[in-house]
């Protein structure tokens, strides 16, 4: 390993902990403008910047500013160190994770080769599920650490869920195994390939919901938030927490979403596949593919900065005060960058683009369906957390030991007949 | 009618009944304080009497008397539909009263204020402490001689877990002699949960320490209080109609309800009869809060069930009803809408189309969170079971409106006493089976449906004419009058220098609020202010339930139960 090695692992490890750790804000933002919709009213849309709001996005910003200056708070009865470090654990257990995905093939440019993925371990999904079994002691140890009844109880159901529940999300991936033969996420995202059919949420659809609703055990969101069990326990665990502490579960919460649903793109939904159109195909007619997305950008824009443009006109005076201008101050220069870029169409038609110009686009458009898939899976967490009630405590290790865990064996076997025979 | 009742007694009990009265069709009867637990036996078990629903009971103070303490208690025939009044009698040298605990259950509580606010002792009372001031108060605050506007201190917590050690021997020793076991070491063995007084599911402010067996409740014990307003002591310190706006805060997600079954009190007690106007539009206003306060309790009991989206689509619907309200009475929760003889103002004009349009939206509402919750296997297995209790122990405890119904009782005050124009009207009485939190839900649901269809025979009915009543014992003469006439300008002074004065007298009158039966007990001794008011309120008899309702419920249940109870603090703690 040279040192070239080093630094380039280094610079990626910087790029996926930036790019995970800025969807957590941004997770925020839609869950609560999200649920604002769904539950029939605005959300959040009051914190200005010289009048812009970005639709609510700044109140991430406030947010963050107002959890770091809050004091940490302590009662008498919590056992410092271990208050401290629960925190810290959520939060590296879950950006830990992150480092066995490969976000795209890797991307060849002459000799050079250039893997989006910090580690690729041999060992893959095993790394993911014995990393993230550890996420409990974190829980836990708040939980324990904070010396009231409520976190105590917080804790002990969170224990018992994750450990119940760890069991039938490992089994399920089992299937995956038997099917794909490999534990690399990059092996397993290869042999999908572009046909819907033939992608593992068709192929292994018992796997995929026991999956689904293990991910969302683990990840302790509705219907199985009981550790946290907001009616019922307060907040469960993080009780005694305020602060940056406090926000450091939350962080934690987001990050494990968007790495469980980075998981289920990779596992079952073809990983950076787009459906009928064959890595090989996108390679030799790169330059179509950079027209499309060349004239789809200058439309979007032009028609976002029409739409704000409009807005601004209808409602003219509407607020009395900064605010109004918004429409102005981002639907003018979308609209003009539409423009310009349609103008710009001409480049790569007429130009004859660098080499490098196809492989890079290539790379860039399986990222973006990577981060589309999981996305769109980070929203179905959220639309589930505003739709389903609660679980209790004994129908949730129920459903854990006596449906999903026996699904997942049979589930097994079902796979193992369809290997042999299918 | 239940004159009948009053002859039995004679019948059986002779010169045990002291005095019989019939007045405002209340029917009286003074009872020999050491034949009272017989008396009630006699009115609950006889057959054709059947006294079952203890509805309330109260103390109240006469210091010119030679007895000088009173125990008043309201029986209620759910199947005869009968009412009958009982009083107890004692000295203040020896105010001891015999419990009837043995026989009500309702009666613990109940008990336990009058001897919080009175000092009344009631001999074989299971636990009798203190319940609405707190453990540290000095002195009983309802007596005549304790003076209002004297200041308390401020108490250190109770701990409450000597009540719950108490509570736990008290049910280990009524089971038989092998099955008891030892005696458990609080401090040692248990994992004590303190839920409450300001926890996200405690709607309002109250607390219960609940003895946890991992996520099991082995025991439990509430504590009321919190939000004690001195509601009834005030009362008697102030006129008539300064209490209508005491009586907002009761139950205050349907003030209005409260402000009418009030005003009707005072009006029977001074036999007026209000416009025809009046009468259509205080119906209108009692159904249009019973469908705000279900849709609050629903929606925060869906809350506390994690499934918060209902919520909202509930209270969008409110809002709009609310915004009614505003426009009726230039409040949202005070709204101090009704006059005794009448109403503050009418009705907004565009009253016929707003309304129907909030009920739209209210069926809207109702379809929309039906969907997501009736058939919903979740929500199915946390409530279905959940919290159930039988007809019998419920009427036992004394509960009435939809928890009662729920039960599968069909008693609604509305149908069995009719007032106003109820029995003018098309609708129909919802029950459920079991009594369980599934069922407490769906009543509710079926109500607000139920209160909509009352809502648009009264729109389409509602007559025009005066809101006021015309007599000058209350109602204030028009302005040509007082500065035209020396009668008119007499009239208008003694109003509001010495303001209304019922005869001396007392009345209990009660309406179908949105929990229950909502009564008020007044009695008057002919001066301008009560000379005691006593509120029944729905709440107090369910919440007294609770700690029997989540035994053996895990913590979740118990926050599920509790929300679809609806207690609502201010009127659990007046």
């Amino acid at each position: 390993m040279t040192w070239f090695d080093v630094g380039l692992t280094a610079l990626k490890v910087v790029i996926i902990q930036m790019m995970i750790l800025n969807i957590a804000p941004l997770l925020i933002w839609v869950e609560r403008k999200g649920c604002a919709y769904i539950q029939d009213r605005r959300g959040p849309n009051r914190a200005t910047i010289l009048g812009l709001r970005l639709g609510g996005l700044f109140h991430a910003l406030a947010d963050v500013v107002k959890l770091i200056t809050k004091a940490d708070s302590e009662n008498r009865e919590v056992s410092r160190p271990l208050f401290i470090l629960a925190p810290l654990i959520a939060v590296f257990i879950s950006l830990i994770t992150v480092a066995i995905v490969p976000f795209t093939e890797p991307l060849v440019l002459g000799n050079f080769t250039f893997n989006l993925q910090i580690a690729d371990l041999s060992a893959g999904l095993l790394y993911v599920l014995a990393f993230s079994s550890l996420a409990v002691y974190a829980l836990l140890l708040a939980g324990w650490s904070s010396g009231g009844n409520f976190s105590l109880i917080g804790a002990l159901r969170a224990a018992s869920q994750m450990v119940s529940y760890e069991i039938s999300m490992g089994l399920s991936v089992v299937a995956i195994f038997m099917v794909g033969g490999s534990f690399r996420l990059g092996d397993l995202v290869a042999i999908q390939g572009e046909n819907p059919f033939d992608w593992f949420i068709v192929k292994l659809p018992i796997a995929f919901i026991l999956f689904f609703t293990a991910l969302f055990a683990e990840t302790n969101r509705l219907p199985f938030d009981l550790p946290e069990g907001e009616s019922e326990l307060t907040a469960g665990y993080h009780t005694e927490y305020s602060s940056m502490r406090f926000a450091m579960f939350f962080m934690g919460e987001y990050i494990h979403i968007t790495v469980g649903s980075l998981l289920i793109t990779m596992l079952f939904l073809g990983g950076w596949n787009l459906p009928y159109v064959s890595t090989e195909w996108l390679r030799s007619h790169s330059s179509y593919a950079l027209e499309i997305i060349w004239v789809g950008a200058a439309l979007f824009h032009v028609v976002i900065g029409a739409y704000l443009i409009r807005h601004y006109v209808r409602r003219r005076g509407f607020w009395g005060d900064a605010r109004d201008r918004e429409g102005l101050v981002f639907g003018i220069p979308a609209l003009f960058a539409g423009l310009a870029l349609g103008a710009a169409y001409i480049v790569p038609k007429t130009i004859l683009l660098p080499w490098w110009v196809g492989p890079v686009t290539v790379f860039g458009i399986q990222m973006g369906v990577v981060l589309a898939k999981t996305l769109f899976f980070c929203w179905v967490f959220i639309w589930v957390r505003w739709t389903l009630p609660r679980f209790r405590y004994d129908q949730l290790m129920r459903l854990g030991w006596k449906s999903l865990l026996p699904l997942a064996l049979a589930n097994i076997v079902l796979t193992g007949v369809m290997v042999l025979y299918g | 009618m239940s004159q009948f009742a009053l002859e039995k007694l004679h019948e059986r009990f002779g010169s045990a009944i002291l005095e019989t009265s019939s007045v405002f069709g209340n029917e009286t009867a003074v009872v020999q304080r050491s034949k009272i637990v017989d008396a009630c036996r006699f009115l609950r078990d006889e057959p054709g009497l059947r006294f079952n629903l203890l509805m309330d009971l109260c103390g109240a103070d006469y210091p010119g008397r030679d007895e000088r303490y009173e125990v008043v208690y309201h029986l209620c025939s759910i199947p005869t539909k009968k009412r009958i009044r009982l009083k107890v009698r004692c000295p203040e040298s020896d105010p001891t009263v015999p419990s009837i605990a043995s026989l009500y259950q309702t009666v613990n509580w109940s008990e336990r204020e009058a001897y919080d606010l009175f000092g009344i002792q009631f001999s074989g009372h299971p636990n009798l402490k203190r319940i609405l001031c707190h453990h540290e108060f000095e002195g009983h605050a309802l007596r005549k001689d304790y003076p209002y506007n004297k200041r308390g201190k401020i108490p250190t917590p109770d701990s409450l877990v000597d009540e719950l050690h108490a509570e736990i021997e008290r049910r280990r020793l009524e089971r038989p002699a092998e099955e008891r076991g030892e005696v458990r070491d609080l401090a040692a063995d248990a994992m004590l949960l303190n839920i409450g007084p300001s926890h996200p599911a405690m709607h309002g402010c109250f607390r219960v320490l609940v003895d946890l067996d991992g996520e099991r409740i082995r025991d439990s014990v509430a504590e009321i209080g919190y939000l004690h307003r001195c509601f009834e002591k005030e009362s008697e310190n102030h006129c008539y109609t300064q209490i209508i706006p005491y009586t907002d805060r009761l139950n205050y997600l349907s003030p209005l309800m409260n402000n009418v079954g009030y005003c009707m009190a005072v009006e029977k007690l001074l036999s007026i009869e209000i416009p025809e106007r009046a009468v259509w539009i205080r119906v209108l206003i009692c159904e249009l809060s019973r469908i705000m306060d279900h849709l609050v309790c629903v929606g925060t009991n869906l809350v506390d069930l994690g499934a918060l989206t209902n919520f909202w689509y509930f209270f969008n619907a409110r809002e709009r009803m609310i915004d009614w309200v505003e426009a009726l009475c230039g409040a949202r929760l005070t709204t101090n809408y009704t006059r005794i003889g009448g109403l503050m103002r009418d009705i907004p004009t565009n009253t016929n189309s707003f309304l129907r349009e909030c009920l739209r939206e209210l069926h809207k509402a109702l379809r929309d969170v039906e969907g997501l919750t009736k058939t919903n296997r979740i929500l199915m297995e946390r409530t279905q079971g959940v919290g159930a209790i039988t007809a019998e122990d419920a009427i036992s405890f004394g509960f009435t409106g939809p928890c009662l119904r729920a039960c599968g009782v069909d008693y609604d005050v509305r149908k069995a006493h009719p007032y106003y124009t109820y029995d003018q009207l098309d609708w129909d009485i919802p029950v459920g089976s079991r009594g369980d939190c599934y069922d407490r839900i769906f009543v509710r649901f079926e109500e607000m449906r139920q209160s909509a269809r009352i809502i648009e025979q009264v729109l389409d009915r509602i007559p025009a004419g005066p809101i006021q009543t015309h007599d000058r014992r209350v109602a204030l003469p028009p302005k040509h009058e007082v500065y035209g006439s020396i009668e008119g300008l007499m009239q208008h002074f003694k109003i509001i220098m010495h303001g209304i004065k019922p005869p001396a007298g007392e009345i209990y009158s009660y309406t179908e609020a949105a929990n229950g039966e909502l009564g008020f007990y007044i009695v008057s001794d002919g001066s301008s202010k009560p000379y005691r008011i006593k509120v029944r309120p729905p709440c107090y008899t369910l919440y007294q339930a609770y700690p029997e309702l989540i035994r053996g419920g895990m913590i979740a249940d118990a926050v599920a139960i509790l929300g679809g109870l609806n207690i609502i603090a201010g009127e659990l703690d007046r």
